[in-house]
């Protein structure tokens, strides 16, 4: 077995940038703050390659290793927080995401935030979340999942508000943490719920404990709780509301959206490509529980992310900010992983599902970041998010065009590209498993499909117009499709996304270690790659000239157009809940309470003292005489106590 | 021979301390307070000697506490006056009212 005490640099180098950069990146070394984060970034990718390309040329099925351990706080044997790293197939594939999106994102906020006044503390917090997200996918032990899960939420906090002088974007910014933050408590009691019943922190013991036949197995399963629902249902069905917190499932996707006030190399890395996708890879961290054990609590991540792919794909098709836009389709995607997951079973061609949600998972993270890059460069130029803004750029940025156009035929899944493989095999796994399923997964992919390159053509066809810069040609300074720091990273990940289906991702990931062989099935191809070319058909026709077409068809949808257009309401029905509900119901109350009786005690106390001393202050009058009487009124009084009273 | 009774000597010595203590309280001229306290001790100075002398004619106890008693009030008056006369430098009157600043 190879040495991966290498690992360790892989989280270290990110947490030394961040502090260098934290703590002098204001003053010193503003500049070249960048390039160091860069840098750091360079090498861990470097390294993540490496671990990744020894770990999967190991022969025979991928073992989980433990690559370092080191026992933080222990409570009782065999229970303690780890802090360390596990190269399993999913680990390894996470970090080479992380850290390739990552360094591709570093670039190019090179140029995107370029002449930024706070750049040494943007690189900063980039690199704090590289950090924790390294951190969060290597973890082996359960709470250091969790502790890792809370930084990534705080440095996205951090990137969100990162323009904090813009009112919107410090509420969006509370939006997501509050939203998630919310979710977390789910999360950490379910950590609760489960290590204490199987007795361990350690992923793998708990996975072990919780699948084979053991006392803590049938003591989970048989002891029912709240609602007659057995601990284990419960227990993973909160881990799952944490990781629909993250993801930004239905009904918890309302941060995601509002988190677009970001920059948009932001955007890309966390609430695209990693820190989004930490949800679904929880799920696949504890898929043998949920597979083998409790099928309930996987019939609810199915439900769930059909449901939320359904509604953000619906949603996406209305919106007219090209983040918003991008966000929802994330959303949507999010929900295939989800689905995928819930209908996969356990080892073998039964795991296809997993297999394919963590396909889908990084053929994603190469398209969605790339989208995200290319609508960066895009209101880079433009300055504003809106598509009414936009039109006929084709012309001006041909390498945003070329780079766009490939991330939108891949996630609308046309053959070759990337989008094509992984969406097929989910398909594939729900054909098998859920009909229903599959067909809202088939819905999807069309509109999926529809929304993409309605925003395709409405950027990049649509009507010409100018545009308030002057172009090289014309003796200006700026390049259209921005310097070659904001280019490469977009031409290399476009590289990616045309290649990143063709990896042999079924002999290195499968939900036991063991190569699992899969196939296309051009019959079975069918029906979602003309649904998509239908998708496209219908967007280039009322998209691609300004002809009106698609007003009509607004006019037409009435209600259901506004319904979405406004997010059918979800954010109104969550301030309904907040407002009218909690505030009133919880909130009033226990304001009420703290103000009047735990208050009220402490203030209680002082003015009855005031009172009081107001009341016999006129005893210490000055007057010695008085004194002195008073004395001996006392002294008589004892005496007759003590002599006559006292028996 | 005829001895007075020690309850003649008690109350003797009762009224003298409530005439002190009268004067004590009553009177606002601090050289008159000092001769009220003087009086006070006085009473109790006679019913010491008074006790000793009736109840344990052998022994000196009382005796002694009464010298004791004498020599404080010496000391004390000394000390008062030398009170008084400060008082005076300072408020131009040795009545008590006038010197009612430590108050509330």
């Amino acid at each position: 077995m190879p040495n991966y005490t290498y690992i360790q640099w892989i989280l270290f180098l990110p947490l030394a940038s961040f502090l260098l950069l934290g703590l002098f990146g204001r003053k010193y070394i503003k500049t070249t703050s960048g390039i160091i984060a860069t840098l750091s970034m360079l090498v861990v990718t470097i390294l993540s390659l490496y671990a990744a390309y020894s770990y999967f040329s190991a022969a025979g099925a991928h073992q989980s290793i433990t690559a370092l351990q080191y026992t933080w706080l222990p409570f009782s044997p065999g229970m303690s927080i780890d802090m360390g790293a596990i190269l399993d197939p999913i680990s390894v594939m996470m970090i080479v995401i992380v850290s390739f999106v990552s360094l591709m994102v570093h670039i190019f906020s090179l140029g995107y935030m370029k002449g930024e006044p706070r750049f040494g503390t943007y690189y900063a917090f980039l690199s704090l979340f590289t950090f924790s997200m390294l951190g969060l996918v290597v973890s082996g032990n359960i709470f250091q999942t969790y502790i890792f899960w809370e930084g990534v939420g705080v440095s996205s906090y951090l990137l969100i508000g990162f323009y904090f002088d813009k009112p919107t974007a410090v509420a969006a910014a509370k939006k997501a943490f509050i939203v998630t933050r919310f979710a977390d408590l789910g999360f950490l009691i379910g950590i609760l719920i489960l290590s204490f019943q199987a007795g361990t922190l350690d992923f793998n013991i708990l996975i072990q404990r919780l699948t084979t036949a053991s006392p803590q197995l049938t003591h989970i399963t048989t002891t029912t709780s709240f609602l007659g629902i057995s601990l284990l249902t419960w227990g993973l069905t909160l881990v799952f509301i944490g990781g629909a917190g993250k993801s930004a499932m239905f009904p918890l996707h309302i941060w995601l959206p509002d988190a677009m006030e970001g920059p948009t190399p932001v955007s890309a890395l966390i609430h695209a490509a990693t820190m989004v996708v930490a949800g679904v890879y929880l799920v696949a961290r504890l898929f043998p529980i949920f597979a083998i054990s409790d099928p309930g609590a996987l019939q609810v991540v199915t439900y769930t992310g059909a449901f939320s792919a359904l509604l953000a794909a619906v949603i996406a098709c209305t919106q007219t900010d090209i983040k918003r836009v991008l966000a929802y389709s994330t959303m949507s995607q999010i929900g295939y992983m989800m689905f995928a997951l819930g209908v996969s079973g356990y080892g073998g061609e039964a795991g296809l599902g997993y297999m394919a949600s963590m396909f889908h998972l990084f053929t994603h993270a190469f398209f969605k970041s790339l989208l995200f890059l290319g609508a960066g460069t895009i209101i880079h130029l433009v300055h504003s998010n809106e598509l009414s803004d936009m039109g006929g750029l084709r012309k001006i940025m041909p390498v945003t065009h070329i780079c766009f156009l490939i991330a939108c035929l891949a996630i609308a899944g046309i053959p070759p590209f990337s989008g094509f493989f992984s969406k097929e095999e989910i398909l594939l796994a729900a054909w098998h498993s859920n009909k229903g399923v599959y067909t809202i997964g088939l819905l999807v992919s069309g509109l999926t499909a529809f929304y993409m390159f309605r925003l395709y053509f409405s950027i990049f066809w649509k009507k010409d117009r100018w545009y308030a810069f002057a172009p090289v040609s014309a003796g200006g300074r700026l390049h259209p499709d921005g310097p070659p720091t904001m280019q490469a990273p977009m031409v290399i990940l476009a590289a990616c996304t045309v290649l990143a289906g063709f990896v042999p991702f079924s002999k290195w990931i499968s939900s036991d270690g063991a190569p699992l062989s899969t196939h296309i099935d051009v019959l079975f191809s069918l029906a979602p790659v003309s649904l998509a070319l239908i998708g496209i058909g219908t967007a280039a026709a009322l998209y691609r000239k300004e002809n009106g077409g698609s007003q009509k068809i607004a006019g037409v949808l009435g209600g259901f157009y506004r319904a979405s257009y406004r997010k059918f309401y979800v954010d109104e029905i969550w301030l309904f809940i907040t407002k009218k509900i909690i505030f009133n119901g919880i909130g009033r109350p226990a304001a009420w309470v703290d103000r009047n009786i735990v208050d009220g005690l402490m203030n209680g106390i002082a003015t009855t003292t005031a009172k009081i001393s107001m009341t016999i202050k006129g005893v210490q009058s000055g007057k010695i005489q008085n004194y002195a009487l008073y004395f001996f009124v006392g002294i008589a009084g004892l005496a007759v106590l003590f002599i006559y009273l006292w028996k | 021979m005829n001895e007075v009774p020690l309850s003649h000597i008690l109350f003797l010595s009762t009224a003298l301390f409530f005439i002190g203590a009268y004067g004590l309280f009553t009177r606002r001229n601090m050289i008159t307070m000092l001769m009220s306290i003087e009086l006070i001790l006085n009473s109790v100075n006679i019913n010491f000697i008074a006790f000793n002398k009736y109840l344990y004619p052998n022994r000196l106890e009382g005796v002694f506490f009464t010298i004791f008693i004498i020599t404080i009030a010496a000391a004390e008056a000394a000390v008062a006056i030398a009170i008084i006369i400060n008082l005076y430098r300072s408020h131009h009157s040795i009545d008590v009212e006038d010197a009612g600043e430590m108050k509330f």
